[in-house]
C-alpha cells in the first residue's frame, strides 16, 4: 500500500512538472501557430526492472486557443499507443483424424505489438467510420490489412483471432474514458502498460478532432527498455549465444555441487 | 488480496510470479528426489502451462536438470555406484542424439509444428513409458503378494542385439554386449531430451535394467552421470542457437528443486519398491493423458498467435 501511494506520489509530481513544461511550451508555439495541440508524455523511457509488472504514462496536453472558435460539441482527443512492429503468424488448428493440430496458418508483417487507443469518448461519436479508417484511428485500422506473400488469401477470422487474442493478453486494447478534459482546453490520458509489454520503441499519436474532422495530430514516443540485470542477460544471450551458454551451465554445476555440500547425507 | 512478487524473465520476456515457479521447482523436485529422475517431463508441461513460451520452457531444462543430477551423480559417485566406461558409451550416443535434437527443435520452431511435436512425442512416449512402468511394476506388486520370488533372466538367453558387433566388456555393470545398441538408445534418449525438455532418466533407467540387464545398483549412477553431460550440452546448443535458455527461471528452478529433492529423497526411502514405480507410472501417465486431452478435443480458441520477428 505504501509503495502504491509513494508511486502515485511521484507519478503526480512527474505528471505536474511535465504539464507545466507542456505549459511553457504552448506559451512558446502560441506565436507561430494558428491552431495548435501541444502533448507531452510523463516519460519517455520505461525501464524494465526485475519486479516489472506493469507501467502508467500519463499524457497531459494543451490545445491552443487560436482563430478557430471552440466547437460546438467541443473537442475530441484520441491517443493512439503503438508497439514496436514486428511478423506475426496466426494459426489455426484443425482437426486431422482425432487430433487437433495447427493446420492452417497465416502470416502478416508489421503488426504492432501493441495497440491501446485511448479517447474521451467512444470513437464511434468522433469520427465516421471512413474518416477513422482513413486516419488509422482506432484497434483495427491500426493493424494492416495484407497478409504475407505466400502465406495465403486473406481470411477474416485469422485477423478476429488476431485481435482477439492480443485482447485478452492485454496488448490491444480500447477505452472511450481514459481521455479526460482538465478544463475545457487542456487534458489528460493515462497509458496502462501491462507487464508482457514488449521491448523497443513505442510511438504516441493524439490527434485533436473537432466536429467529426481531424483539427491536427501530434507524434510523440516512449521506449521501454531492460535495465541492468534484464538486459545483461538478454544481450548476453543474444549476441555472447556460446558464452551465455557456458556461462548458464557453470552456474548449474555450481548450484548442484552446492547443494551436495549443503545436503550431504553419507 | 494474494501477495505476490513478481520476476521478470529477460529471455522469456514475461513478468512470473517467483514464488510459483520456485513452488514448481520444489514440487518437482520433491517428485524427481523421490523417484530419482530428473523430472523434466513434469516441469516443462508445468511451464508451459503458465505461460511459458514452450520453446523456452523445453530449453530452460536443460541447466535445472544438469544442476539437479550432478547432486545426484556425485553421491553416487561416493559410493562408487557409476560404471564410468558404461556411462562413456552412452554418452558419446547421447551428445550426438542431443546435438541433432536441437537441430530438429531449431527446425520445427521456424515450421510453427514446435508444440504440436512437442504435445504429440510427449503423449506417444510417456504413454508407453508409463503403461510399461505401471504394467511392470503392478505385476511384480502381484507377484511380491503371493509370496514368489521374481524370475531372473535365464542363463544363456541373449537378445539379437546383444550380439551385435563391436562387443565391450563392462565389469561393473555385469555386462558384455555390442556398443551399438547402448549407443543407439543413449542417442535417441539424448534427441528426445533436447526435443522435449527431458533428461531423459525414466527412459534410461528401465532401458538399462529391462533391455540391457545392468547390475541395479549401478544404473541409476550411471544414468545421472549420463544426463548431467548431456544436459550441459543440451544447454549450450540451445544457448548458441536459438538464445531460448533463460538464466533467470533456470536459476529458480534450480533453487526450488535442490530443495524439493532433498526431502523428495527422504520420502523415498519409505516407499516400497513395486508400489514406488506404480506410482511413477501413474504419474507419468497423467502427464500423457494431459497432453492427448489438448490434443484431442475440439479447443475452446482454435487459433493461437505466434510473434516470428520484432522490428526494433
Amino acid at each position: 500500500m505504501r509503495r502504491l501511494s509513494s508511486q502515485l506520489l511521484s507519478q503526480l509530481s512527474s505528471q505536474l512538472s511535465s504539464l507545466l513544461g507542456a505549459l511553457a511550451l504552448v506559451l512558446a508555439a502560441q506565436v507561430a501557430q494558428a491552431q495548435s495541440l501541444v502533448a507531452t508524455l510523463s516519460t519517455d523511457r520505461v525501464p524494465i526492472l526485475s519486479n516489472f509488472t506493469g507501467a502508467r504514462i500519463a499524457v497531459f496536453g494543451v490545445i491552443e486557443p487560436g482563430a478557430a472558435a471552440r466547437p460546438r460539441n467541443g473537442w475530441d482527443v484520441v491517443v493512439s499507443v503503438r508497439g514496436p512492429r514486428g511478423a506475426v503468424t496466426v494459426r489455426k488448428k484443425e482437426s486431422l483424424g482425432p487430433m487437433w493440430l495447427n493446420l492452417d496458418a497465416r502470416s502478416y508483417i508489421a503488426i504492432p505489438s501493441f495497440i491501446s487507443v485511448l479517447s474521451n469518448r467512444p470513437l464511434e461519436q468522433i469520427a465516421q467510420a471512413e474518416v477513422r479508417e482513413d486516419l488509422r484511428v482506432g484497434v483495427d485500422p491500426l493493424i494492416p490489412p495484407q497478409t504475407a506473400l505466400r502465406a495465403g488469401a486473406n481470411d477474416p477470422r485469422f485477423r478476429e483471432a488476431l485481435q482477439r487474442i492480443r485482447a485478452r493478453q492485454g496488448l490491444f486494447s480500447q477505452n472511450s474514458e481514459q481521455v479526460r478534459f482538465i478544463s475545457a482546453s487542456v487534458f489528460q490520458a493515462q497509458i496502462d502498460l501491462p507487464g508482457v509489454a514488449p521491448l523497443g520503441a513505442y510511438d504516441v499519436d493524439v490527434s485533436l478532432f473537432a466536429d467529426g474532422a481531424l483539427v491536427t495530430r501530434t507524434q510523440l514516443g516512449f521506449t521501454v527498455t531492460k535495465t541492468a540485470a534484464e538486459q545483461w542477460v538478454a544481450q548476453a544471450a543474444r549476441e555472447h549465444a556460446l558464452a551465455y551458454g557456458l556461462t548458464t551451465a557453470l552456474i548449474a554445476l555450481l548450484i548442484g555441487w552446492l547443494a551436495s555440500l549443503v545436503f550431504r547425507r553419507d | 488480496m494474494r501477495r505476490s512478487v513478481e520476476i521478470y524473465l529477460p529471455i522469456a520476456e514475461m513478468p512470473v510470479d517467483m514464488f510459483l515457479i520456485l513452488g514448481m521447482g520444489v514440487a518437482v523436485g520433491f517428485i524427481s528426489g523421490m523417484f530419482g529422475i530428473g523430472g523434466g517431463f513434469l516441469l516443462t508441461p508445468l511451464l508451459i502451462f503458465v505461460g511459458v513460451p514452450p520453446a523456452v520452457a523445453v530449453a530452460t531444462q536443460g541447466p535445472q536438470i544438469a544442476a539437479s543430477s550432478l547432486t545426484g551423480a556425485l553421491s553416487y559417485w561416493r559410493r562408487k555406484a557409476i560404471d564410468f566406461r558404461l556411462a562413456a558409451i552412452l554418452l558419446a550416443g547421447g551428445l550426438v542424439g542431443t546435438a541433432l535434437g536441437v537441430a530438429f527443435f531449431n527446425r520445427m520452431q521456424k515450421l510453427g509444428q514446435l508444440e504440436t511435436v512437442i504435445a504429440v512425442s510427449y503423449v506417444l512416449l510417456l504413454g508407453l513409458v508409463g503403461l510399461l512402468v505401471s504394467f511392470e511394476s503392478a505385476k511384480a506388486a502381484l507377484a511380491a503378494r503371493k509370496g514368489a520370488t521374481p524370475r531372473r533372466k535365464a542363463a544363456g538367453g541373449h537378445h539379437w542385439y546383444e550380439g551385435l558387433p563391436l562387443k565391450m566388456r563392462f565389469h561393473r555393470s555385469g555386462l558384455y554386449v555390442s556398443v551399438i545398441p547402448l549407443f543407439g538408445v543413449a542417442a535417441l534418449i539424448g534427441f528426445a531430451g533436447a526435443v522435449l525438455g527431458i533428461g531423459g532418466g525414466f527412459i534410461l533407467v528401465p532401458a538399462l535394467i529391462y533391455i540391457f540387464r545392468v547390475q541395479p545398483n549401478v544404473v541409476v549412477g550411471t544414468s545421472l552421470f549420463q544426463i548431467l553431460f548431456t544436459m550441459i550440452a543440451a544447454t549450450i546448443f540451445h544457448a548458441a542457437t536459438n538464445q531460448s535458455v533463460d538464466m533467470f527461471l533456470a536459476l529458480l528452478l534450480m533453487v526450488g528443486g535442490t530443495f524439493g529433492a532433498q526431502f523428495g529423497a527422504r520420502a523415498g526411502a519409505n516407499l516400497r519398491g513395486e508400489y514406488f514405480r506404480l506410482l511413477l507410472g501413474v504419474l507419468i501417465l497423467v502427464v500423457a493423458g494431459r497432453f492427448a486431452a489438448d490434443l484431442l478435443s475440439p479447443p475452446r480458441e482454435p487459433f493461437s498467435v505466434t510473434r516470428t520477428e520484432t522490428v526494433r
